[in-house]
């Protein structure tokens, strides 16, 4: 059971670190029901509430943490397969001297994204959200309780490969970074405008692959500016490492400005 | 099926609330939910039907306010009715918006005994 915060439902939450011990620990959802004295008047309560306001809560509260140790947050968010894990590999191999790095991994089931990010000698703790769609601010309180960062650090958070659900949920980062690939056709943002619309930067991701797939950059771009006419925009290769220094450069001005506050 | 979340974050909100009040049932909750909220009105129905059973709202009418959007253009001040977050200002065709209305999603209010 969680007394931190109004736990968040949906299923069985479990955190592992990985390396380290494997205290999972799975939260209990169960709803109360108190039973009070008979009272057969009918009563109106203007509520007024946020539905997301506990979330919201929690993701202010992370972000007062990131803010006080100097921590970049950056929650990235694709459709399944765009290269999150794979830009991630890249990035933390290439800046691991200048930077220090952690990763949240957030996926339905598996610790297979948090293995590869632990092969490149990076903290990280997985977080597995069983039928869960999204992380929430809930899980990154939670995983932050385990990781214990230090200061002055970039904090990757990978989430659940999914468009739509997680455009909801604010974790407290200090950016939002959506990646498209060029295989998923460049009408991407209209037909999924609330992620773009809620996005800070984003990565056009697998552009080795433009020559094999019809997908206009310039549609792409004009698409998104519809969705979000202050996106911007950063074309890469996670995989053959094209365009990776425009990203780098955008994560370590980020890094300076963080640390101007 | 983010809308299984936020069904489950409503149960919620409406369970402090009867507690609150020492009520012990729901009998109507009223919503806001606006037109650009990112809320699927079907995917929101099927999520209720399934999470609502023995909780607090198991029988409480559910009355859902759709708030249309409405944005301001912030190159020439018009207002209009906004359907996406893609639509463009009718007059000058820009999309710098501001989205005055449509993205709320709140309990309203509830009717407990
Ligand atoms: N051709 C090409 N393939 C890529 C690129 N980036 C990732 N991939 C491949 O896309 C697949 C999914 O990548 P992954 O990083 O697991 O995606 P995630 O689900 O967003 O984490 C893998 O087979 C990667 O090798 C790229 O830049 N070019
Ligand atoms: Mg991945
Ligand atoms: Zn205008």
């Amino acid at each position: 059971m969680c007394a931190t915060c109004g736990c968040d439902s949906n299923g069985q939450v479990s955190i592992h670190e990985v390396n380290g011990h494997d205290h999972s620990h799975e939260h209990d959802h169960a709803h109360d029901h108190h039973h009070h004295d008979h009272d057969h008047n009918r009563k109106v309560i203007d509520v007024e509430q946020d539905v997301l306001y506990q979330n919201n809560l929690l993701a202010q509260r992370n972000r007062g943490y990131f803010e006080a140790k100097n921590i970049l947050a950056l929650n990235l968010v694709s459709s399944p397969g765009s290269g999150k894990t794979t830009l991630l590999e890249k990035t933390l191999q290439d800046v691991k001297t200048d930077l220090s790095c952690y990763v949240i991994e957030g996926d339905q089931q598996t610790n297979n994204d948090a293995d590869r990010i632990h092969a490149t000698g990076t903290p990280v703790v997985q977080i597995n959200t069983g039928k869960g769609c999204h992380l929430d601010a809930h899980m990154i309180l939670h995983a932050l309780q385990h990781m214990k960062p230090k200061e002055n650090a970039v904090m990757f958070i990978e989430n659940v490969g999914n468009l739509v659900c997680p455009a909801m949920f604010d974790l407290g980062e200090s950016a939002r970074v959506v990646i498209a690939s060029v295989t998923e056709g460049d009408d991407k943002p209209l037909k999924y405008p609330d992620m773009f619309h809620s996005s800070h930067v984003c990565i056009i991701n697998k552009i080795d692959l433009l020559p094999y797939v019809p997908f206009n950059v310039e549609t792409f771009i004009e698409n998104a500016k519809k969705v979000n006419p202050s996106l911007e925009f950063i074309e890469v290769s996670a995989y053959k490492g094209d365009g990776l220094n425009n990203w780098y450069n955008w994560l370590k001005q980020k890094v300076q400005q963080a640390a101007a506050v | 099926m983010h809308e299984l979340s936020i069904v489950m974050s409503i149960i919620d909100i409406a369970a402090e609330q009867a507690k609150k009040a020492n009520a012990d049932v729901v009998e109507e909750i009223e919503l806001d939910i606006g037109e650009l909220s990112g809320i699927e009105q079907n995917a929101f129905d099927f999520a209720w039907q399934q999470a609502v059973k023995d909780s607090v709202l198991s029988h409480a009418q559910l009355i859902i306010n759709k708030i249309p959007g409405e944005g301001l253009c912030l190159e020439c001040n018009r207002r209009f009715p906004m359907h996406q977050l893609y639509d463009a200002c009718p007059d000058c065709g820009q999309y710098f918006i501001s989205i005055q209305q449509g993205k709320e999603l709140k309990v309203k209010s509830l009717v407990v005994t």
